[in-house]
């Protein structure tokens, strides 16, 4: 079985997960198309780890750690949004604009 | 890999002293204990019925005690030995950490067990009730232990560690009221006038390293004492540089600025930072590099002795217009500072670290003893006290002797230890700076009657009824002031002189003078001063005037104000370093916007408008004329254009990165 | 090409139409479940690549905790529940297509050129073995990523309690 359908799915959920981040209003709606890209480097990490055969399984291994680092990652970002919004009242986060001109 | 190494003096033919046995073996269990007592008190502190405070006391008492054991047997056989754990190298360098157990060391591990026993005693009752009381002692047990590490240390690794945190411990302590900008200012203070003379230590310890190939102090003072020429070359400006680290700590002029502002801190944290774990760092680094200041860096040390000259001097005479309590003690802190720091420069090791032993003892008091005072009476001013006497008689005599012993009568501790210093001077001939030391004892006895003679005599001048303090917060006074008595009777010229051999017990060998037996014109004329200053304090704010007077019979307006707003330092800090520096980066920013962006932006817009006037005059042409409008508007249009690319969303400057990324890619890709 | 290159063909669509959604929706609940449905058909992939025990944990962390976490934030933020023109930044649309679409197109010609690997997937793969590699040769990573979980903990629990409480806990 040929490995390009399967790394052209991560490259589309990559990139799917670029553009919610630039184009999602919502703070929580970013954070889960960031969790599309984590998911997109999973899809990599296993794709290869099976076309190389690795004896190690370092693929497999290392996508575990990219979960539990988006499980810490989910945890923290939702608990600044969740300040964010406690301060502003608003999840959007056009209105966190305070670092301009 | 951690190995174990044991350096043993007796085989090196030093028969007098022993390497201290099993005790001396075990000796880091007392610099780790603070540790793992911090660690309790944040884990379990606040489940516990005294909230944290018996953890910290349990640690402090233990080390109180191991430290008595070193110290008999410093006393009885003499212990020198140090211990190396190696956990590794960078390059030539072994990475080694361990502990010394000398004369030198445990005379402050018995310095800072003793007075960090008392002090966390008396701030169980003091600190009740305040904000952050377990945190407060985590803090407090961390700041023992930093300065355990620090005086451990046998190598300078070790020492620059230790040195570190007790910086940051004393950060965390002086800013413990952080609510308050202003304390939480002196805590900045504090730790960014410490790190500047950080700095010199680091570079003096780079290049003692880089010269000797080595860490261990031990190694470094046996090339010094015997003239390797690598370390030869470098001793001057190393000694400058390390004695930099030591201005800071023990705060020399001009880097005393962060002392007196310490002050924003709970009084126990005072007592233990002016007595024992913190000040008194930088006498010991000069103590214990004293055979490298000694034998090839005479004229650092030359340096040395006129900053100590100047320190005791200059923040003596600052004491005298302070009208708050602790600032009193905290530039008598200072002035007394200069003192070692003058003896130490001086060539005397001994002296040095004897006025070290018995300020430990009385300043604590005076201290813990002024905490009572301000706990009764809710104010630091002395203005608002007066007639202490009556109401708070177990404070009152505590202070006494506490005064007296710092003001240098005999038989209390300060007589002898000051003496010393002055005959030491004397001895080596330093006239000039004799008698400003003279006039130095005077300066001290003269504010210390004036602190007591406002703080107790006359009428009370405050609100409401000051009361005696507990007595969980009396007895470690009296326990002082029993130290501050007989401290100085361990080093009596012509009778006894144990305390010359404990510090002297140590691999290095000291060459240093010392009397056979008194000095009687140093000493005829130290007693003087003080008598005289006590007399002409009591003169001046009991008989000519009375204590709620304050200074008016005295203020001598020009001088005054000098020495109220502390010789202008602290402006010339903020006018000639702090501000430039702040203003020069944000105006250089400003700058760059108004002048550089703004400026080419407006200069093609202005210049196409100037052009578009005379060609507009010159042909009056309405096709051209609008066609250079356009160029003007144009321009003006994208400076705004350019300036909105600075909008604050995050997003948009994502896409300018991705979109870097992408051209990036493609041109990579192009290339390949 | 056999039953399994259709499979697979499907589940590819599947887990983009999926992705596609997340993105898109203008209703903030369809998103979070359009994530489910692309984390499972990503679980599915993965029993299909042999990596039985990522599947698993993929299910168990992604769509049993982490999307839990999600409806949480998105009811505490009180995103509006159903549908909202608002949630999409117009502005950005067109300029955040054009780049996502690059990427997928440069991505794809390095893919393309560079990856034509075939895969092994006739085995599964023991969890035993996994387990001691994980516990082995990856022992270190292993107890940093624990530790740098423990620090998230700390660091959620520090960053979303009200600010009051740290005050009123030092006087208790």
């Amino acid at each position: 079985m040929s490995v390009q359908p399967f790394l052209i799915a991560g490259a589309g959920l990559f990139s799917m997960g670029i553009y919610g981040i630039l184009v999602r209003r919502n703070a929580v709606m970013v954070l889960l198309s960031i969790e599309l890209i984590l998911n997109a480097v999973n899809i990599n990490f296993v794709v290869f780890n099976a076309m190389l055969s690795d004896t190690l399984l370092s693929g497999q291994i290392f996508s575990i750690f990219v979960i539990t680092i988006a499980a810490a990652e989910v945890g923290i970002g939702l608990a600044i949004v969740l300040m964010l919004f406690r301060n502003r009242q608003t999840a959007n986060i056009n209105e966190f604009d305070l670092m301009k001109w | 890999m951690v190995t174990m190494q044991t350096i043993n003096l007796l085989a090196e033919g030093k028969a007098t002293y022993t390497d201290g046995g099993v005790f001396a073996e075990f000796a880091w269990i007392i610099v780790v204990l603070p540790f793992i007592a911090a660690l309790g008190i944040t884990f379990f502190g606040k489940s516990l019925p005294l909230k944290g405070a018996e953890i910290a006391l349990g640690s402090v008492f233990f080390i109180f005690l191991y430290s008595c054991i070193l110290f008999y047997l410093n006393i009885s056989k003499g212990v020198a030995s140090e211990f190396f754990v190696n956990v590794g190298s960078i390059g030539s360098f072994q990475i080694e950490f361990g502990w010394v157990v000398d004369g030198l060391s445990i005379m402050m591990y018995f310095v800072v067990g003793t007075v960090s026993l008392l002090v966390f005693i008396y701030a169980i009752n003091y600190m009740e009730g305040e904000i952050r009381y377990t945190f407060f002692f985590t803090s407090l047990t961390l700041f023992a232990g930093s300065m355990l590490v620090l005086v451990s240390a046998p190598t300078l690794l070790q020492l620059l560690i230790g040195w570190e945190l007790v910086g940051v411990c004393s950060y965390l302590l002086i800013g413990h009221y952080w609510e308050e900008k202003e304390n939480s200012s002196a805590a900045m203070k504090a730790f960014i006038t410490n790190k500047i003379a950080d700095v010199g230590l680091m570079i003096g310890i780079i290049i003692l390293a880089l010269s000797t190939g080595t860490l261990r102090i031990s190694e470094i003072l046996y090339q010094a004492t015997h003239d390797y020429e690598a370390i030869t070359a470098v001793a001057y400006i190393a000694g400058i540089l390390i004695f930099i680290g030591a201005m800071g700590k023990s705060a020399q002029f001009p880097l005393h600025v962060w002392l007196p502002d310490a002050m924003a801190g709970p009084t126990p944290v005072s007592a233990l930072m002016h007595a024992a774990t913190m000040v008194t760092a930088g006498v010991y680094l000069l103590g214990r590099l004293f055979p490298f200041y000694q034998g090839i860096a005479h004229e650092a040390l030359d340096v040395v002795l006129i900053f100590g000259v100047i320190t005791l001097f200059s923040a003596g005479l600052i004491a005298i217009v302070q009208d708050d309590l602790k600032k009193v003690l905290a530039y008598s802190t200072v002035s007394q500072l200069g003192y070692m720091v003058t003896a130490m420069g001086s060539g005397a090791y001994t002296a040095g670290l004897f006025h070290l032993w018995t300020h430990a003892f009385f300043k604590a008091l005076l201290f813990l003893a002024a905490g009572s005072v301000i706990h009764a009476v809710h104010t630091n001013n002395m203005s608002e006290m007066g007639g202490l006497r009556k109401e708070m008689p177990k404070t009152f005599i505590t202070f006494i002797i506490g005064t007296v012993a710092l003001a240098g009568l005999p038989p209390l501790a300060g007589f002898f230890s000051k003496d010393e210093i002055l005959a030491s001077l004397n001895h080596e001939g330093h006239n000039l700076f004799f008698m400003i030391a003279v006039a130095g004892a005077f300066i001290t006895a003269f504010y210390m009657t004036r602190a007591v003679l406002l703080t107790f005599y006359g009428e009370y001048r405050g609100h409401g009824h000051p009361h005696e303090s507990d007595s969980m917060m009396t007895n470690p006074l009296v326990a002082l002031a029993f130290l501050a008595v007989v401290a100085g009777w361990v080093n009596i010229p012509g009778i006894y002189t144990g305390f010359t051999n404990w510090v002297t017990t140590r691999k290095n060998g000291i060459i240093e003078y010392h009397p056979e037996s008194f000095d009687y014109f140093a000493l005829s004329s130290g007693l003087f001063a003080g008598i005289i200053g006590i007399g002409l304090a009591y003169y001046i704010y009991q008989i000519i005037s009375r204590p709620e007077d304050g200074d008016s019979k005295i203020k001598f307006q020009p001088v005054w104000r000098v020495l109220e707003n502390k010789y202008y330092l602290d402006d010339f800090y903020f006018k000639y370093i702090i501000d430039p520096v702040k203003l020069t980066l944000s105006k250089g920013i400003d700058r760059f916007n108004t002048e550089i962006l703004d400026r080419v932006i407006n200069s093609f817009g202005s210049a196409a408008s100037y052009l578009g006037g005379i060609i507009y005059n010159k042909f009056d042409q309405g096709g051209i004329d609008k066609a250079l409008n356009l160029t003007s508007s144009g321009t003006d249009a994208l400076g705004g254009r350019v300036k909105l690319i600075q909008t604050g969303k995050t997003q948009q400057y994502l896409m300018y990165f991705l979109v870097g990324v992408i051209v990036i890619s493609v041109l990579v890709l192009l290339v390949l | 090409m056999g039953a399994i290159d259709i499979v697979s063909y499907f589940l590819i669509l599947g887990l983009l139409l999926a992705a596609v959604r997340v993105v898109t929706t203008s209703n903030v609940i369809h998103a979070a479940i359009s994530l489910v449905f692309t984390l499972a058909i990503t679980a599915v992939i993965f029993l299909l690549l042999s990596a039985e025990f990522v599947g698993m944990v993929v299910v168990l962390v992604y769509i049993g905790a982490v999307i839990v976490l999600f409806l949480f934030g998105i009811m505490i933020t009180r995103a509006p529940l159903g549908q909202n023109a608002e949630l999409d930044n117009e502005k950005n649309k067109t300029l955040g297509l054009v780049i996502s679409l690059s990427i997928f197109a440069l991505f794809s010609y390095v893919i393309i050129n560079s990856f034509d690997g075939k895969m092994n997937i006739t085995e599964g793969t023991s969890t035993q073995v996994l387990g001691e590699i994980l516990l082995t040769r990856f022992v270190y990573p292993f107890e940093i990523v624990s530790f740098v979980l423990l620090a998230a903990l700390i660091g959620g629990i520090t960053l979303a309690r009200k600010d009051n409480a740290l005050i009123d806990e030092d006087q208790v």
